[in-house]
């Protein structure tokens, strides 16, 4: 259950594979009325327990990072687990095996520290006042090291070949405080 | 499964430690072991428990109605001298030990009966009524004989626990039950 998000897809081929967080917080697991998604005990937040999913798409809505998908034919929130099964048995998930580039990888600390010597993993976000750590990791250059990766100021910048005229967050977030 | 991991691995979203949550995050936990542990091992716990308890009580009152059953009577014991009751009326006692009430009734110049107090529906107090030859339970609307403690009308179906008198020299005496234990 990986996506890949494209960054620009009208003028660049850069993508973005997306997986699970995993974080240490879940908020999909947080707003599940069922309380059907549960993290294991090495940290991986699982998909949505059958018997109990009720098909409500909160989690769907919710995940900060677009994580959980809703299957209606089943009935059931499926989302990236880190190929429990195989990971589970010692093999690879699916998308890190199968990666030409090396973009996504499993392994330890020691194993990424000697692969990327240039890179530092993080797994602090950002997301307005809420910090979120998490079990996956994303590697950040290590000469400009962050202290969490503020996710929402990439609202702000222009994308590729885009450049932003009406800053529609800002004005909304203006208008709310013309409220108070 | 994996083991019950004391250390819960999800924190709250707000940050405070496990003892400032509210009660229903203990409930509904995110981490799998915790929830696991109280869906499936306490549920069965508690079936276990319960049913094993209710097995023992059952076990409980057989021995107590047998330990009853093969005590022996009680003592004799004066209750009431014949010429402080008119025909027709009655007397309390508590026999054979304090607080257990008893009725003492004269139905006629030798008949006396007297029944333990209590209703056999639900326990409240039996009131004599040698008028319409019955006693009577104003709590459900229960009736016995007032000859033979049987139940004759409302939800009663067991008789009245019966106590033994004996008249001797102008004084009546409880010596222990004819039936049933008070």
């Amino acid at each position: 259950m990986i996506q890949l998000d494209y960054i620009d897809r009208a003028s660049s081929t850069q993508t973005v594979p997306v997986v699970c967080m995993h974080c240490d917080s879940p908020t999909c697991a947080e707003v599940c009325p069922a309380h059907a998604i549960k993290r294991t005990d090495d940290g991986v937040v699982q998909s949505a327990r059958k018997p109990r999913c009720i098909a409500c798409n909160n989690c769907v809505l919710a995940c900060p990072f677009g994580i959980p998908k809703m299957n209606t034919r089943m009935e059931l929130m499926m989302k990236c687990d880190q190929c429990y099964d195989r990971t589970s048995i010692g093999k690879l998930p699916m998308c890190a095996s199968v990666c030409p580039s090396q973009a996504l990888f499993f392994g330890t600390e020691e194993e990424i520290a000697r692969l990327r010597p240039n890179s530092t993993p993080i797994n602090a976000f950002q997301f307005g006042a809420q910090t979120i750590t998490t079990r996956t990791r994303m590697l950040v250059p290590k000469n400009n090291v962050p202290e969490q990766l503020d996710v929402l100021s990439a609202m702000y910048q222009p994308t590729i070949g885009h450049d932003i005229e009406e800053d529609l967050l800002l004005e909304g977030m203006n208008a709310e405080d013309s409220y108070a | 499964m994996p083991e019950k991991d004391s250390e819960a691995i999800s924190v709250p979203p707000d940050g405070r430690p496990a003892k400032d949550q509210p009660v229903w995050r203990k409930d509904f936990p995110i981490d799998w072991s915790e929830d696991e542990y109280r869906s499936r091992r306490e549920f069965i716990a508690f079936l276990m428990l319960t049913s094993a308890a209710f097995v023992a009580g059952q076990f409980w009152i057989l021995l107590v109605q047998a330990w009853r059953k093969a005590g022996s009577q009680p003592s004799v014991k004066e209750i009431a001298s014949v010429d402080e009751l008119p025909v027709g009326q009655s007397k309390l006692f508590e026999y054979p030990n304090p607080g257990n009430h008893c009725i003492l009734v004269r139905l006629t110049e030798t008949n006396f009966v007297a029944y333990g107090q209590k209703c056999t529906h639900l326990s409240c107090p039996v009131l004599p009524r040698p008028d319409l030859g019955r006693m009577h339970c104003p709590c459900h609307e229960g009736w016995f004989d007032i000859r033979n403690g049987e139940p004759v009308a409302g939800p009663p179906r067991r008789p009245l626990p019966r106590v033994g008198l004996d008249v001797r020299d102008g004084k009546v005496f409880a010596n222990g039950y004819v039936e049933g234990v008070i």
